[in-house]
C-alpha cells in the first residue's frame, strides 16, 4: 500500500512538473531544443516509474508506530522553529535549546540533555566563531 | 617518466606544513566519523564540505582535508564491524564475518591492526593503479563530444544502483527526481527562470550541498529518533577486550598473497561502472574463500577472512576515483560526494581537468598517498583511542551532528531559507529511505543534471535540431548499449546475488 501511495504522489509530481514545464516562458533567442524539452522528458521518466510502483508495489516497509511518527514530526517542527528563530534570538540560545531537545528525545536524562544542549552550543560557538571565524547568526544580544 | 614528473609536482604541492596539517586533521576526523555508528564516509564528508567551503580554505587545502576524511572514514568503518559486529558502512559488512569472531576469541586488537594493514595495502596499490590508468582513460575521454557525454551521464545513472540494486524502478525514480531538482533555477542557456514560482531564493537553483547534508546527515538523525530504545538501537552491544594490538609476523605473512590478489580484484570492481566497494569486498571474500579456505576456517575468525574484504573494499574505493577524475562521472555514492567537493570548489572533473589544472589532480593524488601513510601510522598505535569513540552514545552524538549540519549550511548563504530546504530534504530523505528509494541517484542528479542537459541541448543544436545525433556515432551506441544492459541485468541477477550475500552472512554468524 505504501508503494501505491508513493507512486500516486510521484505521478502527481510528474504531471505537475510537466505542466509547469509547458508554462516556461521562452525568450526570443533560444537554442534548437529550448528550455522545456529536457524537463518534460524527465517528467515522463518519473511518471513511468511511478506507474510501475502503482502496478507492482514492493512489500510494505517497516513503518514506526504512530507515537514515533509524532516524534519525528515534532522533531522536524522544532528544527523548523530553530531555522526561523535563529536570526531572532541568536545562535547560542537557539542552538542550546534545540540540541537539548534532541538529546532529551534521543534518550538523555533531563540533566544530561541540558548539559549536551549547552555544551554543543558553546562548543560550536567557541570552535567555529571564536577560533575559525565563521559567521553564525547573531541575535539582539550579539551572540 | 612524464607520469613520475607529474606525480613529483603533485607531492611538491601537497607537502607543505599547512597541507600536511590538513591531511592529519582529515585522517583523524575521518577515522572517528567512520567508526561512529551512523556516520559513514558519505555523511562525514557531506557535513564537512560546507564548513571547509565557508572557512575559505584554498582549493588544494580543502581537497586534501576532505579526501583525507574520505579515506579515513573508509578505514574507520571496520572498527565497529570488528568490535560490535555492526558494519560502520555497507562495504564493511563482509569484515564482520571473520572480524567479529576474531574479536570474540580475544584477538580484537590483532584483527584491527591486520585490517588496518590490509586497508593500507588495498588503498596504496589502487592509488598506484589510479596513477597509471586515469591518464589513459583521459585520452579516450578527449574523443568525447556532447552526444557521447550525454550517453555517458545516462550510463552513470543506469548503472549507479549497481548489480545488486533491489528495484530498478526506484533507481530510475530517484535519478529523475534528482535531475528535476537541478532544473530549478535560471536556465543557463536562455536565461529564463524555471520552476521558481517567483521565489527569488530559487533563482540560483537549489544548492546541492543543502540537498546532500539534508538527505544524508539530517535524515540519519530522524532514523535514530525512530529507532531509539528498540532492538535496532545499536548501542547495547557487549564490551570487547582489545588484547594485543600488533599482529604476529606469521599472521601478516599468511595474508600477503590474499592482499595481493584482492587488491587487483577490488580495484577492477571499483573502476567498472555499477560495481563499487560493496561488491569489491564481497567478491574478494568469496574468491579467497574458494581459493585458500581448505580447512573451513573462514567465518570462524580466520585472519585472511579479515584481510580479503578490507583490502578489496579499500582498493575499490581507489578504483572508483578513476572514472570520477578522468570522466567527471562518479560510479558510487561516496565518489558522488567527492564530486560535490570538487564542484563546490569550482573544479569540474573530467579530461580537461588533467590538462588545465594538473596541479589539482596530482596534488590530490599525492594527498591520497600521504593520507594512506598517515592513516597506517595513526591506526596501529592509536586504535585503542578510536575504539573509545564507539562508546559515545547516539543520544549525545546526534544532536551535535544535527547542529553542525545547520551551522555549515547557514554559513554558506546566511539565510534561513536554505535551512528550511535542508529540513525538507531531511524529512523526505527519511521517508525515501523507509521506502527503499536509493538516495545516491538523487544526489548525483542534483550534481550532474545541468551538465547533462547542457550536453543534450548542445549535441542537438550542433546537429540543427536533429535528435538522431544522440545515437549516431559508434561510441554513443556502445555507451547506450552498456547503459541499457547495465540497467536491465540487475533485474534478473540481483535477487540471486542478494540471497547469496545474505546466506553467506547467515551461515557465518549462526
Amino acid at each position: 500500500m505504501s508503494d501505491r501511495i508513493f507512486g500516486g504522489i510521484g505521478l502527481v509530481i510528474a504531471i505537475f512538473f510537466a505542466w509547469q514545464a509547458t508554462l516556461i516562458q521562452t525568450s526570443f533567442i533560444s537554442d534548437a531544443v529550448g528550455p522545456k524539452t529536457f524537463p518534460i522528458l524527465l517528467a515522463v521518466l518519473l511518471g513511468i516509474s511511478s506507474v510501475y510502483f502503482l502496478l507492482k508495489p514492493d512489500p510494505e516497509p517497516d513503518w514506526p508506530r504512530a507515537g514515533r511518527f509524532a516524534e519525528i514530526a515534532f522533531a522536524a517542527l522544532v528544527l523548523l522553529a530553530y531555522g526561523q528563530l535563529l536570526p531572532e534570538i541568536g545562535f547560542v540560545i537557539a542552538t542550546a535549546l534545540t540540541a537539548g531537545y534532541l538529546a532529551w528525545r534521543l534518550g538523555s536524562k533531563p540533566l544530561e540533555a541540558v548539559i549536551v544542549g549547552v555544551g554543543t552550543s558553546l562548543g560550536i560557538f567557541v570552535i567555529f566563531k571564536l577560533l575559525l571565524g565563521l559567521s553564525l547568526a547573531e541575535g539582539p544580544l550579539g551572540f | 617518466m612524464e607520469l613520475l614528473a607529474s606525480l613529483g609536482d603533485g607531492f611538491a604541492i601537497a607537502i607543505s606544513w599547512q597541507n600536511l596539517l590538513y591531511a592529519l586533521l582529515g585522517c583523524l576526523l575521518g577515522t572517528i566519523m567512520g567508526a561512529l555508528p551512523g556516520l559513514g564516509p558519505s555523511n562525514g564528508v557531506a557535513i564537512l564540505i560546507p564548513l571547509a567551503f565557508t572557512l575559505g580554505l584554498d582549493a588544494t587545502g580543502a581537497l586534501i582535508l576532505l579526501t583525507s576524511v574520505y579515506y579515513g572514514a573508509m578505514y574507520g568503518g571496520r572498527i565497529s564491524s570488528i568490535l560490535l559486529n555492526i558494519p560502520g558502512d555497507e562495504p564493511a559488512m563482509m569484515t564482520c564475518l571473520d572480524g567479529y569472531p576474531m574479536a570474540r576469541k580475544g584477538q580484537a586488537g590483532e584483527a584491527l591492526a591486520l585490517s588496518g594493514i590490509a586497508s593500507f595495502v588495498g588503498a596504496f596499490l589502487s592509488t598506484c593503479g589510479l596513477v597509471l590508468l586515469a591518464p589513459q582513460l583521459v585520452k579516450v575521454a578527449l574523443l568525447f563530444g556532447p552526444a557521447e557525454y550525454f550517453a555517458l551521464f545516462a550510463l552513470a545513472f543506469a548503472t549507479l544502483g549497481g548489480i545488486s540494486a533491489k528495484n530498478q524502478a526506484k533507481s530510475l525514480f530517484a535519478a529523475a527526481l534528482g535531475i528535476m531538482l537541478a532544473m530549478i533555477g535560471v536556465d543557463t542557456q536562455t536565461g529564463v527562470p524555471r520552476f521558481t514560482f517567483g521565489e527569488v531564493h530559487l533563482y540560483d537553483g537549489i544548492d546541492f550541498l543543502v540537498a546532500i547534508v539534508g538527505l544524508f546527515a539530517l535524515s540519519e538523525v530522524f532514523i535514530f529518533l525512530e529507532h531509539r530504545g528498540t532492538e535496532k538501537d545499536a548501542t547495547t552491544g557487549p564490551r570487547m577486550e582489545i588484547g594485543r594490538i600488533t599482529p604476529t609476523w606469521p599472521m601478516i605473512q599468511s595474508c600477503i598473497p590474499t592482499m595481493g590478489r584482492t587488491s587487483i580484484l577490488g580495484f577492477i570492481s571499483g573502476v567498472l561502472p555499477g560495481a563499487g566497494a560493496s561488491l569489491g569486498s564481497f567478491v574478494s571474500y568469496s574468491m579467497e574463500k574458494k581459493l585458500v579456505d581448505r580447512d573451513g576456517t573462514f567465518g570462524t575468525g580466520d585472519p585472511r577472512g579479515v584481510a580479503a574484504p578490507e583490502t578489496g573494499n579499500n582498493a575499490a574505493a581507489g578504483g572508483a576515483l578513476v572514472p570520477m577524475l578522468a570522466l567527471g562521472v562518479p560510479g558510487s555514492g561516496t565518489t558522488a560526494v567527492l564530486l560535490a567537493v570538487l564542484l563546490a570548489l569550482n573544479i569540474t572533473p573530467g579530461p580537461l581537468l588533467f590538462q588545465q589544472n594538473p596541479d589539482v589532480v596530482w596534488g590530490l593524488i599525492a594527498a591520497l598517498f600521504i593520507g594512506n601513510f598517515m592513516l597506517l601510522a595513526l591506526n596501529i598505535p592509536m586504535v585503542g583511542l578510536f575504539t573509545r569513540v564507539l562508546m559515545v552514545p547516539p543520544r549525545i552524538l546526534m544532536p551535535i551532528v544535527a547542529m553542525i549540519s545547520f551551522v555549515g549550511i547557514y554559513g554558506i548563504s546566511g539565510s534561513s531559507f536554505d535551512l528550511m530546504v535542508m529540513l525538507i530534504f531531511g524529512v523526505a530523505g527519511w521517508a525515501l529511505r523507509k521506502l527503499e528509494v536509493p538516495l545516491v541517484p538523487i544526489i548525483l542528479g542534483t550534481l550532474l543534471g545541468n551538465e547533462m542537459e547542457v550536453n543534450f541541448r548542445r549535441a542537438v543544436t550542433i546537429a540543427d535540431g536533429d535528435y538522431s545525433v544522440l545515437i549516431s556515432s559508434p561510441l554513443t551506441i556502445v555507451l547506450w548499449a552498456i547503459a541499457i544492459i547495465g540497467f536491465i541485468i540487475p533485474i534478473f541477477v540481483s535477487s540471486t546475488l542478494r540471497r547469496k550475500m545474505k546466506k553467506d552472512e547467515r551461515d557465518l554468524t549462526d
